[in-house]
Formats: structure tokens, sequence, C-alpha cells
């Protein structure tokens, strides 16, 4: 709840800038920087600096920094940017004309809204948002990728989960009766309240295999990010693997908090980015290497690949056979699955089809969400 | 005007001061914010930086009560808000079973058993009803999303509402501060609740003035020495559990109760179980010490 009497600091004449308008365009600085602020921080903020004296600006530096920022890995970005937006030669008018081209759909990409000014814009930039799930990443222009590439950080994901044996007391679980009866016992046969207990469910591995291979190019970045957005919601239990002439591990690339960054880093790990491909190979020495040990076994194996074999496809029907032994499900998504009249014809993706579980589309923000549901549910 | 408000930074550093709680520039910025918004301070850092004394240091300055919730994995709501004392109701029941009936109709029986003092007020219930109160929630990460979630509700309208027994809801709202010690990242609508302060070491000046106030007893040359070789210690990346302030004050008091008026090896050594909690740490701090004082 807003506290009653919010002051904001008075400085309105018709040719300047609001102090209000000047603190929100710096925290559409901070957001640029890479801070995750999101609307109700930034009018935290602005209430914040409201109730100290704004002789100082160490004052706006530590209103800025208790509002906006939510872990250490913040600071050094908001540091740069308070540094920046009040270094003393630019003009507040100038500072909002820079940042005037950052407060886009950028700035009003948060799910609770600004206030009564963005609203149009928030609807414009939802409808794109729309449009552009529903399209096939390989031919976005950049702006579009960038806008994109900002959706994967929001895709809700949820690991698939195992049963686990022991139960533990737990007030949603089932009543357990051997405990309910000891208790009245401890009472003298007095009938007290029900214990309850349930064997909780705890999170199955997840293994991605992503093809990087040239006929993937167009494809293998958003993939990545994906595999990202997972490592980043369950960094213990997610793997994540490229295939191309050989297997990579990028695991832990991947775990690098910042997106790009990650992905600059598996970048420069990946040594053969769009070569040929044999996948059965390559997925043969995944199962010599990994697949005798706990990682593959009962876990759930996302394969993303178009399944240009160059190779042997009778070796990769194989190993694929081998993985399914192991694994607990296979998903192959296939960029070419959601499109239009796509038949299975490639001599590859006919070899391992027998020893795929579920069989899914991989070519647009919205085939990606669907993937993620089938992980969930795997 | 109640007893929480405070006119500006300055003051709120000086008041913590006057409790031997040194609150740099920011820290004392951000908890003036933290009473004027009545939003919840998140403090995280370093083990041992002050964030559990800050809030000892805040409910003293202010002379009210202070309550703590220590979580832990698989804390719920009725360990943290309240409970109620089925040993004693049933009791109640068996003494009016004796006393044979007491006159009391079967609603009146019922109604009294959901009585106050049959009411177990856990730490959040007991800060909103002794509000003013500072409440501190300590090392919230180490508790669960459901927990959380539970939490964010109570925070965000400061009263909570038992079914048998009526709404409580804090007068003033309590002075909240959570720390985190970053076992885990918290859920982002609990963090946008709250101000957030990330607490750093303090530097050598700073942390010999926190020595003085805190054991004037100490010799103002041993005080000194102790910190710089913590400082020393805490620089270098070799230490499994950089020692923070809390070691730093146990160490000097060590030292002094030895009755060593200056920091020597034989000491030092004899000392070092008040600055390393592990033994690869005591090991390799040892050895830096003869390094710096051999």
């Amino acid at each position: 709840m807003p506290p009653a009497g919010q002051s904001t600091p008075a400085g309105q004449k018709p040719e300047q800038h609001s102090a209000e308008e000047i603190l929100l365009a710096f925290a559409s600085a901070v957001r640029a920087a890479g801070v995750k602020v999101t609307a109700d921080r930034a009018r935290s903020f602005v209430d914040a600096v409201g109730r100290l004296a704004l002789e100082r600006r160490s004052d706006v530096f530590w209103a800025g920094r208790a509002t906006m920022c939510a872990s250490p890995e913040d600071l050094p970005a908001y540091q740069r940017a308070f540094e920046s937006w009040f270094a003393a030669e630019h003009s507040a008018a100038q500072r909002l004309e820079s940042s005037a081209t950052s407060v886009t759909a950028a700035a009003l990409d948060n799910d609770d809204g600004g206030g009564e000014g963005g609203r149009e814009q928030l609807r414009a930039l939802a409808s794109r948002r729309e449009r552009l799930r529903h399209r096939d990443v390989a031919v976005l222009d950049d702006s579009e990728r960038a806008l994109l590439h900002r959706m994967f950080e929001e895709l809700p994901v949820r690991l698939p989960t195992r049963q686990t044996r022991r139960r533990h007391l737990d007030r949603h679980g089932d009543v357990d009766r051997v405990r309910t009866l000891r208790d009245q016992l401890r009472r003298g046969g007095e009938p007290g309240p029900l214990r309850r207990a349930r064997a909780p469910r705890k999170p199955r591995r997840l293994v991605w295999l992503i093809d990087v291979s040239g006929s993937m190019a167009p494809y293998a970045e958003s993939l990545l990010r994906l595999a990202h957005r997972v490592v980043e919601a369950a960094p213990r239990q997610v793997e994540v693997f490229t295939l191309g002439t050989r297997l990579t591990r990028v695991t832990a690339a991947l775990r690098v908090p910042d997106a790009d960054a990650a992905l600059a880093l598996a970048g420069r790990t990946v040594p053969d980015w769009s070569g040929g491909t044999r996948l059965g190979e390559v997925l043969r020495a995944f199962n010599d290497r990994w697949g005798q040990r706990v990682m593959v076994r009962g876990a759930v194996v996302v394969i993303a690949s178009d399944g240009w074999e160059r190779g042997d496809p009778a070796l990769l029907g194989r190993q694929a056979e081998r993985l399914h032994h192991l694994a607990r499900r296979i998903i192959w998504s296939n960029p070419h699955r959601g499109k239009a009249g796509y038949q299975p014809l490639q001599q590859g993706i006919r070899a391992v089809l027998p020893h795929v579980d579920y069989f899914i589309g991989g070519h647009s923000m919205q085939s990606f969400e669907e993937l993620l549901d089938v992980v969930a549910h795997a | 005007m109640t007893q929480t408000s405070i006119s500006s930074a300055a003051a709120l550093a000086e008041m913590l001061a006057a409790t031997g709680y040194l609150a740099d520039e920011g820290l004392a910025t951000i908890g003036y914010l933290a009473l004027s918004m009545e939003r919840p301070l998140l403090l995280e850092g370093e083990p041992g930086t002050g964030k559990t004394s800050l809030a000892e240091a805040l409910a003293e300055g202010f002379k009210l009560p202070l309550i703590r919730l220590q979580c832990y994995e698989g804390i719920d709501a009725t360990q943290a808000l309240y409970d109620w004392d089925f040993t004693a109701q049933i009791l109640h029941l068996r003494s009016v079973e004796a006393s044979g009936g007491a006159g009391m109709s079967v609603a009146e029986l019922e109604s009294s058993l959901y009585d106050k003092r049959f009411l177990l007020a856990r730490p959040i219930l007991k800060a909103l009803q002794e509000s003013p109160a500072v409440l501190l929630i300590d090392e919230i990460d180490r508790a669960d999303d459901e927990f959380e979630a539970f939490l964010l509700e109570v925070l965000s309208t400061y009263q909570v509402s038992i079914p048998e027994f009526g709404t409580v809801k804090a007068d003033t709202a309590p002075i909240v501060v959570l720390t985190s010690n970053r076992t885990r990242d918290l859920h982002d609508a609990l963090k946008r609740r709250c101000l957030y302060h990330w607490i750093d070491h303090p530097g050598l000046a700073r942390e010999v003035e926190i020595v003085r106030t805190r054991l004037p007893e100490v010799p103002a040359l041993l005080a000194e020495q102790v910190v710089r070789v913590v400082q020393q210690i805490r620089a270098t990346d070799e230490v499994l559990k950089p020692p923070g302030v809390a070691e730093t004050l146990d160490w000097a008091r060590a030292l002094h109760q030895l009755g060593r008026a200056e920091l020597d090896l034989a000491s030092a050594a004899a000392s070092i179980g008040a600055l390393c909690k592990y033994r690869e740490d005591t090991e390799r701090v040892s050895a830096a010490l003869s390094r710096m004082l051999g």
C-alpha cells in the first residue's frame, strides 16, 4: 500500500523536466544496464528519493540501490549506470534525450505495467510479442530477435519429477496411521490431530543435446538460450551438450547468470559451430562417455536436431536405442516438425523415430513453450 | 509521531552508534528509508558482517522488544505464526467434564476452547500483537518457497486472520529486518517488497573503530594489529570461511583475556580458534601468521 502524503521533489517548470521524469529515466538506464527494474521498483525508487534530502548525490545512489537492486550481482551494473547518468557534465535534458531511445518497448516490458501513459505502448508491445511467439526464429531480423531473447527470460520452467520412496511429515499428505496412533498412545489414548505424511517428489535430471551443425545454424542460438533458461531454473539438475562433428559439454558456460555472457562463453567453448555432423557417431560418443554413468539413467533427454545425418542412419538408430534403454524419456525436437506439410523423410529421423517418446517441433517461441511443457510432464 | 519515527539518516546513524553499532552512510540511509516507507529491510552479505546485530541495535535504540524468528528448512506457518495449544484445550475439556459441565452450553464450551489463553503466539503473531516491535526474520534463505509466499502476505498487510479467533492487525507496522546468507535466491516478489542492502566487510579504519567501540577495554595497539591481520586474511582468497566482524571481536576479546597487549605469534596461535572455524583454515592462517608476525 502506498504511504500517505507521498512527496515528490518539486521542480516542474514548463520547459524543464520534472524530477520524477528524470528519476524514472534513470531507472530505465539502470534497466538498460542489465538490472531487472520492474515498474513497481521504479515507483519505489521515486518514492524513496522523495523522502530524502536531495542535496547529496549519495542519497539518490543509496535510494536507488535499495529499491532497484536485488542481489550482489546487480551492484556493479547499478554503480556503472549511476556514475554515467549522474556525471556532472550532462544536463538533465540531454540525459532524457539519450534515454528516450532506451525507454522504448524495453522500458514498458514488464507484467505490472506503467501508468496511464504507457498503456497504448503496452498494448502495441503485447500484440507485437504475441505475433513474435508464432514466428519462425530463423527468419527474424535483429530487433525482433533481441525482443525474443528477452522473452526467453520469462519462460516458465518446470522440471520433470520422480516419486521418492520415503515418507516425510507433510501437512498436505495422506493420513499417516502409524504416526497418528503413536501420538495418541503418547497422550494415553486421547484422540488428537491427524498426522499426515507423503513421499516428496524430486526433480529428475534433464539432459539437452543440441545439434549445432550447419543445417541447424538458424536455430542453435535460440536453442542454447532456451537451455540457458532451463539451467538457470535448476542449475544442478540440467546438463547441456552440443552435437556437431564432436561432442561438447557446455553446462558450465550456461551456468553464467547473464544470458548474453553465457552464450558468448558457450560459443568459445564449442569448436565446431555450423560444421558438418555425424549424429550417429557423436551420439555413440555420448553413450560411451556419459551413458554408463549416473547422468542419463532415469533422466529426461531432449535432442534438438533436424536429423540431417551424413553418416550411417543404422548407426544412429542403434545409438538412439541404447540411449532409450537408459533414459526415462527421449524427446526429439525438430525445427521443421512444426511447419506445414512436414513429412519425416530424412533417413536419420526415420531411424530414430522408433526410439523416441515424443517427436515435436521447435522453431518458434510457441513451440519452445510446448517443448518445455512436454519436458515438465515427461 | 510513533516511537519509530526518526528525522534523518544521520539521526539514525547516531542512534545506532549510541548502542555500539556503527552503520556506514549507505546502511543508515537505507535504514532510514525502511522506517520512513514502512518497508521491510532485506540484508544480505557474508556471515558475520552485522546483519543480525543491526536488528538488535534497532531494538535497543528505539527501546522496542526484539522478536526473532530463526528460519530453517521446512518451517511453516504453525511455527512462525500461531498454533493452538491442543493439550491445554483437552485438559480444559476434561476439567469442565469433571466439574459436571459447569452449566455451559455446547456452543459456549466450544468458543471457550478458542480463547486467547490457548493461542500459542509464535514470533510473527507476537510481533503484530506487541507492535511497535522489531521483528527479525533470520536466514530467510533457509526456509522454502511456500513459507516465503506466506511471509510476503503478512509483510504486505501486517495483519493475519485466524479463523476461530479473528483478525490480528498491527496498530503500527513493526520494523522488519530479514537476513539472508544467499544459500539460494529469494523469490522476486518478496525482494520487491523489501528494501535491499548488501553489507560488505568493513574497511580497516571502520573495523578498528568497531572493535574500539564494542571492546573499550582492549588496548588500541592490539585492536589495530588484530584488525590488520583479519583484513589481510580476508583479502587472500584462500580461507574457506572469511572471518567476519564477529570473529574479529571474538579474537580480540580472546587475546585480551589472555592478558596480551600486543599480538605475537605464540598468543595468536593459542587463540586462533576464535578466528577460524575450520581445521584447514586454521592451518593456512597459522602459516600466514608466522609470515606476517614471524
